[in-house]
């Protein structure tokens, strides 16, 4: 980490910007969101009631079943989804969904990217150059 | 394959798989002998359908998969969907998925329980499986090898005959990483599905591979059905070992790697009734009680039948299984009399899969019953307000206009 710049260990998609949605939380299509409204639903997940359309999602781990692989190619034909995923740790499932709807994606970090970035920073989401990154514009 | 000279459906996988792949770090790819693909039109959407039928369109020697290849529970039961109040776009939806399968060879078995009733892989046996709890119980139970095979990467490996070799499939990551002490072994489902949802929550992610010490007694495959079920929904884990049971960890040394400390922790009763109770204690009064996730064997089918003999359900209930379990409880009568007593039977879909939310809209459900730990940890997540209880207090409270006795 340099001046608000955190390295990932991997990363795909295309470079995004947008308002960080931040929570030592996991992550589910399925168990977590309703994806109609586009908004957080499961009760006892930390970001429940809040929108993540065109957000940069900030959680801890990728969570739950296989649906997300499928669902996020569905969510990004809608147009009713987070503008980019940043997680502590990911699964298969939540890579498998991501390059089947060409959705931008980093994962690991040196520290715990969700204590790093603060809920509602503007960031920039680079997963293009060698060193995949997330960094704080303000 | 990669060039297109097999065709667009294999380029698209091989590509997709070398995408997946290089993301997580693998070298090459593993040869899989089955595939087991999740694809329920509630995940797909009319997106995921219609990416589905112009792959069936393709000339049938480039869209046909190479192994053999099944598939987790579709979203309807068409024999019942009128009585769950689902709609006619859905089943929609869920045919032409079934004729976009059918044409690429797929055998639409619909099923989660496919290590209880298909072909249980061996240990060893490299696959490419979807549902977390057919991939949990393959790897710790029979010491078969895989990965969660979201639909994408099993349709993938299908088509491709092979996956990327990373994760379950490596030795090294194979070995435990956290030690949990059991002190007091579970006897019913819920309880082994609360156990699991409690080693879920200390491991936390897909990575950690908890070894179990403690276990007094060999569990049988429905109880490590519903506690690994619920240890990789909880927790999204893929692998587990019980020390002295499973086929990797007759010994705990057998599964620690020499020199690397783990952390351990302990579970008693207590903390497996504190599990239980977070869901109980706001509800004494339920909708619908549903037993599914995963879909029942013959012998809970029986148990369930046994149970409400003689009663009558006053409250909708739910009976979940599949197709290949369906057969046998109807020709032994199990069918019949669970639904003498008003209770109703599925088949071949999975309670969660099949528009939850939609069907609670319809049917005013929002407080459900379930013993399984799974399904109370996903439908929170469709409006419901779930309970945990034993299989007997499930049907108890399905007599009893839905109240929840103490």
């Amino acid at each position: 980490m340099s001046d608000g710049t955190f390295y990932a260990t991997a990363g795909m998609g295309r470079k995004v910007q947008g308002q960080a949605l931040v929570a030592k939380d996991g992550f589910s299509a399925r168990y977590d969101l309703d994806r109609a409204r586009g908004v957080f639903v499961r009760p006892e997940h930390k970001l429940a009631g809040e929108s993540y359309v065109g957000r940069v999602l900030v959680l801890d781990a990728a969570k739950g079943g296989v649906a997300t692989a499928w669902m996020l190619h569905e969510m990004t034909a809608r147009g009713v989804m987070p503008a980019a995923l940043v997680l502590n740790a990911v699964n298969p499932i939540m890579v498998q969904g991501a390059a089947l709807a060409n959705f931008t994606m980093l994962s690991g970090f040196e520290v715990d990217i969700t204590q790093a970035i603060p809920n509602g920073a503007l960031v920039e989401v680079d997963p293009t150059g060698d060193r995949p990154c997330i960094r704080i514009i303000r | 394959m990669q060039a297109g000279a097999l065709g667009p459906a294999a380029q698209w996988a091989i590509e997709h798989q070398i995408k997946v792949g290089t993301y997580l770090g693998a070298r090459d790819f593993v040869p899989v002998s089955q595939a087991h693909i999740m694809a329920d039109t509630e995940s797909l959407g009319p997106t995921g359908v219609e990416w589905l039928e112009r792959m069936a369109r393709l000339p049938a020697e480039q869209r046909r998969v190479r192994i053999p290849t099944i598939t987790d529970p579709r979203g309807t039961d068409f024999a019942a969907a009128q009585r769950l109040k689902q709609q006619p776009w859905m089943l929609d939806l869920e045919h032409r998925a079934i004729v976009a399968f059918e044409a690429l060879g797929v055998l639409m078995t619909n099923t989660c329980i496919n290590y209880q009733t298909i072909m249980p892989p061996v240990r060893g046996e490299h696959v490419a499986y979807g549902d977390t709890g057919v991939v949990i119980y393959s790897n710790s139970v029979c010491g078969a090898r895989s990965n969660f095979e979201g639909g994408p990467s099993a349709l993938s490996a299908a088509l491709t005959g092979r996956t990327p070799r990373y994760g379950y499939h490596l030795d090294e990551r194979r070995q435990a990483t956290l030690v949990i002490d059991v002190g007091w072994t579970p006897r019913g489902l819920d309880e082994w599905g609360a156990l699991g949802g409690i080693v879920g929550r200390l491991a936390g992610d897909y990575w950690q591979v908890p070894a179990l010490v403690g276990i007094d007694r060999v569990p049988n495959s429905d109880e490590m059905k519903h506690f690994g079920a619920a240890l990789a929904s909880y927790g999204s884990v893929a692998l587990f070992h019980m020390v002295g049971i499973t086929p990797e960890a007759q010994q705990l040394d057998d599964v620690l790697t020499p020199g690397r400390d783990v952390p351990s922790h302990e579970i008693g009763e207590a903390d497996i009734r504190a599990f239980q109770q977070s869901y109980a204690q706001t509800i004494d009064r339920v909708d619908v009680v549903v037993f599914s996730a995963p879909q029942l064997s013959l012998v809970e089918m029986a148990q369930v039948a046994d149970l409400i003999d003689g009663r009558r359900a006053s409250i909708p209930l739910l009976v979940v299984t599949s197709p290949q379990v369906k057969p046998d409880a109807d020709r032994m009568g199990l069918t019949r009399r669970i639904e003498a007593a008003g209770g109703t039977v599925l088949s071949g879909m999975c309670f969660y899969q099949s528009y939850a939310r939609e069907m609670a809209e319809a049917n005013g459900w929002q407080r459900l019953a379930t013993n399984s730990a799974k399904l109370t940890n996903i439908i929170g997540g469709y409006g419901y307000r779930p309970a945990l209880l034993p299989m007997a207090a499930c049907v108890e409270a399905a007599c009893n206009g839905g109240r929840i006795t103490p």
